[in-house]
């Protein structure tokens, strides 16, 4: 069923008995054409645009949990395109441009809100480099803005501007970024992939990898093996540990990211603004809660949960940019696993094994990049090679050099 | 807040320290082999257990510790000196299944 006002209205007159499954549950077949590993927003993408794009509907996604339960659901709904390096700005503005059509794309309304995402300076040199970085974006043809303090007091007049030790001078502001409704992402996608004829299996764990003279030949699961083409995997938070059933050494370490939940406040912040002074997020959802996040918690974990030492540093943080946040009393907290790699820029790539391809290492940026990400690993599985927005995104780069440090922070992903 | 046994200070807080990653894999010994140079500071083995790494206790004693630290409980088995060879916990902990 398409929906629409008319099917909202006709589901009215029933009590909204009427509404079919948004996807439905398949009985396993022995075989497939492509496996999707994973069926987080990245895997779910991966399925869609495979159908749509390749016309390869002959997909299974295999997801160990329940659909909208990973990452995807996890993280503080931030698009945006504000990057510098020319590898990584095309593929996050073809992201950004997947996104302000992928409502009618996938009927499926995910409340894409381009409100700006605002990054503060304070100080000559940290204007002097943001000037940079929008420049770089601009002649990629993406909207930035760089505004003086004045500027930045029309946009968010709560920040503390005359703090004695960072004192706000401008920010750099893109216009087109904003925030979508993350869960609403996975439903879609899945929803959208379903009707092309992709299988979505949940609580159904990939437990081994079937490789056979060096190519890939399906994957184990609980309910027995089953054999496909070609294998994608994109397990954000296991990625190292689903590669090394291949034998796959990676340049990823897991570590720990904490985001926030506020109560439920009137207006309160219009866009998404950074302090540039620590690491601090900050919105407002739709139903008013601040949402906001910070660093990392700086070793490497798989524990899914953040501890209170970091917890005390981002809420720090976040009283030094807006005062008025210290007599906000805090919702929820919950951490998820990043995948981080030694460079801070993502892998969507072929692998040593024939026909198995890998999507990971997205650090704490994988959900603005979910339709281009989507978009580029179809294609990598379908064609056998990178589409030209991920030909960088190789694990090869950190073997002959060419990392892709948008940040100069080194390999040291607590850091990035 | 994870409390690391520093071998000079003793007990201390996590936050008087600051984290300096594996210390799983050696140093390579030939400075012309660039794929071992390259495997040692880009790849990491990222177990989901036990994991040997780096400490340095900046607001203690401000020397450098090497801490053996489960990646799932934050349980701490042993520390000691960075040039000590400290024996991996055979027993896990009571983690459940993998990945969950």
């Amino acid at each position: 069923m398409r929906y629409s006002v008319f099917s909202l209205a006709r589901a009215a007159l029933n009590g909204h008995k009427s509404w079919p499954q948004a996807w439905r549950d398949h009985a396993l077949r022995d075989r497939y054409r492509v496996i999707v590993v994973g069926g987080g927003g990245h895997g779910l993408a991966t399925a869609y645009y495979l159908a749509k794009n390749h016309n390869i509907t002959d997909v299974l996604v295999l997801e160990r949990g329940y659909i909208g339960g990973g990452n995807v659901g996890r993280n503080t709904t931030i698009i945006r395109s504000n990057y510098m390096l020319p590898a990584n700005e095309p593929f996050y503005e073809h992201s950004l441009k997947l996104w302000e059509g992928l409502a009618q794309d996938l009927n499926f309304n995910m409340m894409v809100s381009q409100r700006g995402v605002l990054n503060l300076y304070h100080s000559d040199s940290q204007r002097d480099a943001f000037a940079r970085r929008g420049n770089a974006m601009r002649l990629c043809g993406v909207d930035a803005e760089l505004l003086d303090v004045d500027g930045v007091r029309k946009y968010a007049p709560l920040l503390d501007f005359d703090n004695a030790r960072f004192p706000v001078q401008g920010g750099l502001l893109q216009p087109r970024g904003g925030t979508v409704r993350h869960d609403a992402v996975a439903w879609g996608y899945a929803r959208a992939a379903d009707r092309l004829g992709v299988h979505i299996a949940q609580t159904c764990e990939v437990t081994g990898l079937v490789i056979e003279g060096g190519r890939v030949a399906g994957v184990e699961t609980p309910h027995g093996r089953i054999l496909a083409d070609k294998v994608g995997l994109a397990v954000a938070g296991n990625t190292s540990l689903v590669a090394q059933m291949a034998g796959i050494e990676l340049p990823i370490e897991t570590h720990l990211l904490t985001a926030f939940v506020s109560e439920g406040l009137k207006p309160f912040i219009d866009g998404v603004v950074t302090f540039g002074a620590g690491h601090f997020y900050l919105s407002q959802s739709d139903k008013g809660g601040l949402v906001f996040g910070g660093d990392l918690d700086g070793y490497n974990s798989y524990s899914q949960r953040g501890g209170l030492a970091e917890i005390d540093h981002v809420l720090t943080a976040g009283i030094a940019m807006v005062p008025a946040m210290s007599r906000v009393r805090m919702l929820r907290h919950w951490a998820g696993r990043m995948d981080m790699t030694m460079d801070g820029s993502p892998i969507i790539c072929t692998t040593p094994v024939e026909n198995l391809f890998l999507n990971g290492g997205w650090c704490y940026g994988g959900f603005k990049a979910t339709p281009a990400s989507g978009w580029c690993f179809a294609h990598t599985i379908a064609a056998g090679e990178p589409h030209p927005l991920n030909r960088d995104f190789t694990i090869e780069r950190f073997r002959t050099g060419r990392v892709i440090d948008e940040k100069g922070a080194g390999p040291r992903p607590w850091l990035q | 807040m994870l409390r690391i046994p520093c071998p000079c200070c003793g007990l201390r807080d996590e936050t008087e320290f600051t984290y300096n990653g594996s210390a799983e894999a050696p140093r390579p010994t030939d400075p012309e082999d660039g794929a071992a140079a390259a495997a040692y500071v880009y790849f990491r083995a990222n177990p989901r257990g036990w994991h040997a790494e780096y400490w340095h206790h900046a607001q203690g004693c401000r020397r450098w510790i090497k801490v053996i630290r489960h990646t799932v409980t934050h349980e701490i088995a042993a520390s000691g000196w960075p040039d000590e060879d400290l024996p991996m916990p055979e027993a896990a902990p009571n983690t459940g299944k993998a990945g969950r």
